[in-house]
């Protein structure tokens, strides 16, 4: 089947890389996916993915953080067995506020880190002893891979590559 | 080059005019009299019907003795539970009308030095935090700031006439001319008078007229020394080409500088400020003073830079300057409120009450100005700028500043009132007149300053860095996305 054959073209530098990008997708090409040893500034925007949700989970993480915090303190410090905190026994939740103030910003900050964390491993498929999907074990320390799936335009595909200075470029079967 | 325009010339002058006029306004207008405080008094309780005047009969009892005494605080009357207070509240019993009325003679004294001393304060300090701000730029050599030191350097000569303006505040109030400091009152430190207070003679040894005089006048030297030399340096650099001598040269100062910083912005804040509460004290106040004054100095630096921008005098600077500004803005209004808080609870939760008066004051007299500038230090700032895409707007920069520099103006005002000016305050003529005043020498100093040099730091080795940047994440408006790498 001609539609799982991909192209794979490696790079040795972020910045070859991102201008390839750029004139990949100038050409009206679709890159399938680039694996990179480490982050690469504005490369989403350059291959055009959506910008990332994460940040709205985070913040919906962060209120049901407040919200255990609140419970929580009022359920062991105020309701379950009521505590005198400070000289002050007003056994009322919102008198005692500010001594609750840190734990509702901890669980708060807890909350969405973790959340999000795992929000992330569980939106990109990963966790623990997966094995590891990147075509080729170069990209986890030198190189760059950008995955182009090929329609019958192979030649125009490798020609436009090697122009933007891919260093080698690969025509593989995808299982 | 920058032209300082002459229509914002003369309204900066005109600023300057109409806030002395409201300021001699303010002091004229101060009674000189008990008899005019007892006037006022009347009209007072008049006004505010009853059972305000019921209450005030009420607490004379409790308060008077300190008006005899050390200062014209409410909330020093914890420490003064002694029986000799008590045999002097029995003594004055008769005549308490006339305490009270002196007290209040004296708060209304003090109000239109103390409105003219919070908006000095606050000027001074944000200049200062400009010029230190500037300083940790150098320090730090960072990259993306360059194009901003001209701004940044323009604002710093507002130090010069707020420094005089300070010196003249120390000076009449170590000759008494005003009664801001209460522990400057006649016989604390003398065991025979009736005003002695034993808790400020134990501090007598940092808190001595001339100690507290020679240290603000230090003070005011390092900060406006530094500033002239960075300045005179900063220009030097942009013709020098000498290796870099005189780049290393301000880099070297600008270390000295900012650890002086440090200890002279601490003891500033305990002499200027924390002084006016004599019996009060908070190890982490210096912290929250100089929070309050960083917050309010990246502020000013955003609102320069926006107009100086606006009006194409800053070729350099780019979206991605106003948005690094801005997320100053925001972190800093966050580390404020945690330090607010962190204060707040530590005093709240031991509940001594050495400590607490501090806060009794402010919930007692200050509630609305108290909790309202954490809603607009904390609450708005974090809602209005948390959105990346904001921070590089600048009419929500604009807005979300104007509200942040309000909160924190509000925030001295509340640091300096209570033990000035009690239960006196108000926001009228001169409150506003002091900020036009110092809003107008501002306005002068920085931009005839930011029209005298090159706007341009054209002799500094990191100012390509500085006009490259672009924070990834955001489009510069008006740009093409291949402008910049």
């Amino acid at each position: 089947m001609e539609s799982s054959k991909v192209i794979h073209a490696f790079y040795n530098d972020d910045e070859v890389l991102m201008d390839a990008v750029k004139a990949v997708k100038a050409e009206h090409h679709h890159i399938e996916e680039v694996f990179c040893p480490f982050p690469v500034h504005g490369l989403d925007k350059a291959m055009g993915l959506a910008p990332t949700r994460l940040a709205i989970t985070a913040f919906f993480y962060g209120i049901t953080g407040l919200c255990v915090a609140i419970w929580m303190t009022n359920y062991m410090m105020i309701q379950d067995w009521p505590q005198d905190i400070g000289g002050k026994p007003s056994f009322s939740w919102f008198e005692n506020m500010p001594a609750f103030v840190p734990i509702m910003f901890e669980l708060t900050v807890f909350f969405a880190a973790h959340l999000m964390v795992i929000t992330f491993y569980m939106r990109s498929r990963i966790w623990p002893f997966k094995e590891a999907e990147n075509p080729d074990p170069r990209t986890t320390d030198d190189h760059f891979l950008m995955e182009i799936p090929v329609h019958n335009n192979v030649d125009e595909l490798t020609a436009l590559l090697s122009k933007t200075g891919a260093v080698e470029i690969n025509v593989v079967d995808k299982h | 080059m920058y032209q300082f325009s002459g229509k914002l010339k003369t309204f900066s002058i005109a600023l300057i005019i109409l806030g002395a006029l409201g300021i001699a306004l303010s002091f004229y207008n101060a009674p000189k009299t008990i008899e005019d405080a007892k006037e006022i008094l009347a009209h007072q309780s008049s006004s505010h019907g009853d059972a305000h005047g019921a209450e005030h009969g009420e607490t004379v009892k409790d308060e008077h003795h300190q008006v005899e005494g050390v200062s014209h605080t409410h909330d020093e009357a914890v420490n003064h539970s002694s029986k000799e207070s008590h045999v002097t509240a029995e003594e004055h019993g008769e005549n308490h009308d006339d305490a009270h009325a002196e007290h209040v003679l004296h708060q209304l004294q003090n109000r239109p030095w103390a409105a003219v001393y919070v908006a000095l304060f606050f000027f001074l300090g944000i200049t200062l935090l400009v010029l230190a701000f500037y300083a940790i730029q150098r320090v730090a050599q960072a990259g993306w700031s360059i194009v901003l030191f001209r701004v940044m350097e323009a604002i710093t000569a507002n130090i010069v006439p707020t420094s005089i303006l300070m010196l003249v505040i120390i000076i009449t109030s170590a000759m008494h001319m005003n009664h801001l400091f209460p522990w400057m009152g006649e016989g604390i430190f003398d065991p025979t008078s009736p005003n002695y207070d034993p808790i400020i003679d134990g501090k007598s040894w940092w808190m001595n007229i001339p100690g507290w005089t020679i240290r603000s006048i230090v003070y005011l030297v390092i900060w406006n020394t530094y500033r002239w030399f960075i300045r005179r340096n900063s220009i030097k650099e942009d013709t020098a080409n000498d290796g870099h001598k005189t780049y290393k040269k301000s880099y070297n100062v600008s270390v000295g500088f900012l650890f002086l910083f440090m200890l002279s912005e601490s003891m500033m804040s305990w002499d200027w400020i924390m002084g006016l509460d004599p019996h009060w004290f908070s190890t982490l106040f210096a912290w929250y003073v100089l929070a309050s004054l960083l917050v309010s100095a990246l502020t000013v630096i955003a609102f320069t830079t926006i107009y100086l921008r606006s009006k194409n005098a800053l070729p350099g600077v780019n979206d991605s300057h106003i948005h690094d500004l801005t997320k100053y803005m925001f972190g800093f209004s966050v580390f404020w409120t945690y330090l607010w808080f962190a204060q707040f609870m530590l005093i709240w939760y031991a509940d001594i009450p050495e400590e607490t008066t501090y806060f009794v004051a402010r919930f007692n007299e200050y509630k609305l100005p108290f909790l309202g500038m954490v809603a607009m230090n904390f609450a708005f700032p974090i809602l209005l700028l948390i959105n990346s895409d904001f921070k590089s707007i600048p009419w929500f920069v604009v807005i979300g500043g104007i509200v942040i520099l309000t909160g924190h103006y509000v925030d001295i005002f509340v640091m300096v009132m209570p033990a000035t000016v009690g239960a006196q305050w108000g926001i009228g003529i001169p409150e506003i007149s002091a900020v036009l005043f110092f809003i107008g020498i501002f306005i002068y100093a920085t931009f005839s300053a930011f029209a005298k040099a090159n706007p341009i730091p054209t002799g500094n080795p990191f100012l390509k860095e500085s006009e490259h940047y672009h924070y990834y994440n955001i489009e510069h408006r008006g740009e093409g996305s291949s402008d910049h790498h």
